[in-house]
């Protein structure tokens, strides 16, 4: 019965001390007045649980999705599991090699020429020099990076050195392949063979624990999946009712975020709250202008000019956009009470669950953090003229606004776009 | 594909003070140490247009500015009849071995933080890796060292069989002390501002460009105890080109000194290490 089991987790947990930002001491000598400062008079450490209490088991040949809201303790459980940290509490058994990819291309070095990152790369990464030469052909076919593959990958273009990179990691022949987000870079064509070379690796037996925010990439490619919330397992079963499971937390986490945190536990030195931030709707459409009423009240002194911004999310918890009042020139002046009108005319948004963040500030710093100020839902009648199959709006976090015009007097000047490698010029960040 | 039952257990477990070296896995790392040491080696002189003979220049020219500041201006040559430069440039090989070691090892954790907080491998593979191409540097070196040798008429002799001794014990000393630094570099980055300033101290602190003879002899006792490189760099030079030898005691004395430092290194390194992935 054990034999089939590939990780066990039991009661895992993983605590950070936070110091307070002018405490943490960088140099022995802020440490030496620091630990002076501690005898005078004792300076809290605040602990910060980024796991508690989580445990479970993944069989062999699974594919296991862990998902959650950021902080939720994903990269934390995942450093944990390669062994990167160590855990405070809690034990943990794997059951074969394990291969981490939590990052892509770990370890490259821009002056060494794609063959020596290979093999560096890929004994970062636990293989043997063997195992590397034995898969050296298959990783540059895979990367489709033959011609170059003596040139120092700072002359690649980015895309060439993230497929030189994830090729390394697809040829890992470790028995629990741990992957963070990686799937996120690189064409779509790119992906597409990622995840296909993904599904092989399970089809081999192999086990694979996987995180991401793409709910897409989830749902194709994990037979179970777990929720972490808040550093605890949430929920743990079939990938449909896990991805129900998180969108529902998200919403409550909206109610419990606007309707239960009194207006002093909100962020901020103050002098100003935001009363209310109110769609005019609870339903808008992807293309049409998203209203909210707002009221700003002083509770006490005074500021001379303020501001107001705020931030868009998305239901992944993705950040789309930040609407800072400087920008548009709207300074506030000091006052009882200020109200009026947030208009965020794009992007245009996909169907969904949207929260808005909104703060009031100085040049000085935040006077109000109201987290969860509105929530407001996007329907699904499309903002196109035409329709198509469901891939067509599969992809982005946003719809764009565009066209593909035809223009007659650019076809003959059109130099198509090569990827080349071009010497003396870096394209990698 | 290995069977089912044949896959090997790992467990983890939070540790709690000193722990050991897992050497059976630092033996299945072996293959990223060669990997690490030649990237090392590879980088080292990419884009310099003499390469290699600065490896050839760098001791020589510290050499022959510490001959003409002792031999020449403090004129201490009476001391030996062998030639100035010879005494000087095999002092600054010896030196170099623990110095540029100590240097390197002590830059390693912070150098490669990327790599420390993405991957998991038995993090004291970094410091060991570091010895490859000081290593090279001194093997290098003897291209240079013969030329000298040869120049001056002075050829080997059965104490050179030693040398292999005095660089092991250099090494250990300089990892030692190199693992201790790495290790507190992570959360302290003073360690970085500091060495440089203490290392090229020692140097002057050492028999480099000077022989050990010179020190008075009512001192000498107190010279080889309160610096135990002194003992190795005149061990190394008596072995390479025939100056008188340091006296036993001081090199047994060395010696519990260089395999102390590299255990007590590695304890500091392997205790701290732990955290490396939260504070680097």
């Amino acid at each position: 019965m054990s034999s089939d089991i590939a990780i066990s987790v039991r009661g895992l947990a993983k605590a950070y001390t936070i110091r307070q930002a002018a405490h943490s001491a960088t140099t022995l000598s802020e440490e030496m007045t620091n630990q002076f400062r501690h005898l005078m008079r004792r300076d809290k450490n605040e602990i910060f649980w980024a796991l508690k209490d989580v445990s479970f088991e993944v069989n062999k040949g699974q594919v296991v999705g862990i998902i959650g809201h950021n902080g939720a303790g994903k990269s934390t459980l995942l450093k944990i599991l390669s062994r990167i940290t160590e855990m405070t509490d809690g034990e943990v058994d794997l059951y074969g090699r394990v291969g981490s990819l939590l990052e892509v291309g770990t370890g490259f070095h821009q002056e060494l020429t794609g063959r020596e990152n290979i093999f560096l790369n890929g004994a970062i990464l636990g293989m043997t020099r063997g195992e590397i030469r034995q898969h050296f052909d298959a990783i540059v076919d895979f990367a489709g990076v033959e011609k170059f593959i003596d040139t120092p990958v700072k002359r690649y273009s980015s895309g060439m050195y993230v497929r030189l990179a994830f090729a390394v990691a697809a040829h890992l022949r470790s028995e629990i392949l741990i992957v963070d987000e990686v799937l996120a870079v690189g064409d779509i064509e790119f992906q597409k063979k990622c995840m296909d070379k993904m599904k092989d690796v399970s089809t081999d037996g192999r086990t694979i624990l996987f995180v991401s925010h793409n709910m897409h990439s989830i749902h194709a490619l994990c037979t179970r999946v777990l929720v972490l919330d808040q550093g605890s397992t949430a929920y743990i079963g079939s990938p449909a009712a896990a991805i129900e499971r998180y969108t529902q937390s998200f919403k409550t986490r909206q109610v419990t975020a606007t309707a239960e945190r009194p207006e002093s536990a909100r962020r901020g030195s103050g002098e100003y709250r935001f009363v209310y931030v109110q769609p005019v709707k609870q339903h808008f459409e992807p293309a049409e202008p998203k209203r909210f009423a707002y009221r700003v009240e002083r509770r006490r002194g005074s500021l001379g000019r303020f501001y107001l911004s705020a931030q868009l999310f998305n239901e992944t918890g993705l950040e789309l956009a930040q609407m800072d009042g400087r920008l548009v020139g709207r300074w506030n002046q000091d006052a009882d009470a200020v109200g009026g009108e947030l208009v965020i005319r794009t992007p245009w948004l996909k169907p969904g669950n949207y929260r808005l963040d909104t703060s009031i500030c100085t040049a000085s710093g935040i006077v109000d953090m109201f987290e969860g100020a509105a929530h407001f839902q996007v329907g699904s009648v499309l903002p196109y003229p035409h329709t198509a199959s469901a891939t067509a709006t599969a992809l982005g976090a946003v719809f764009g606004d565009f066209d593909w015009r035809p223009d007659a007097r650019l076809t003959v000047q059109a130099a198509p776009y090569e990827e080349t490698v071009q010497s003396g010029t870096s394209f990698v960040e | 594909m290995p069977t089912q039952a044949s896959f090997k257990r790992t467990t983890l477990r939070p540790t709690r003070g000193w722990v050991g070296l897992d050497l059976a896995e630092l033996w299945s790392f072996r293959d990223l140490l060669i990997v690490l040491a030649s990237r090392d080696l590879k980088l080292r002189y990419k884009q310099t247009l003499l390469g290699v003979l600065w490896v050839l220049l760098q001791p020589l020219l510290a050499a022959g500015i510490l001959s003409f500041v002792f031999g020449v201006i403090a004129d201490m040559k009476r001391s030996t009849d062998l030639p100035y430069p010879a005494i000087c440039f095999a002092g600054m090989l010896a030196w170099n071995v623990f110095g540029s070691t100590l240097l390197k090892t002590s830059m390693c954790m912070v150098g490669n933080a990327a790599l420390v907080s993405k991957v998991y491998f038995p993090r004291i593979i970094l410091p060991f890796s570091t010895v490859g191409a000081t290593m090279l540097d001194l093997a290098v070196s003897v291209v240079p060292m013969t030329a000298v040798m040869l120049v001056f008429n002075i050829g080997l002799r059965s104490p050179s069989l030693l040398l292999p001794v005095w660089l092991i014990l250099l090494l250990m000393m300089s990892l030692g002390l190199g693992l201790a630094a790495a290790a507190l570099t992570v959360s302290y980055r003073d360690v970085q501002h500091v060495l440089p300033i203490i290392v090229p101290f020692f140097m002057y602190a050492s028999p480099v460009g000077y022989l050990a003879l010179t020190v008075p002899a009512s001192y000498r006792h107190v010279y080889f105890l309160v610096n135990p490189i002194a003992s190795l760099i005149e061990g190394f030079r008596w072995s390479m080109i025939g100056t008188a030898p340091p006296p036993t005691w001081a090199v047994v004395y060395s010696a519990i000194i260089a395999v102390t430092l590299l255990i007590l290194g590695a304890a500091v390194f392997r205790r701290m290490e732990r955290r490396f992935a939260d504070v680097i």
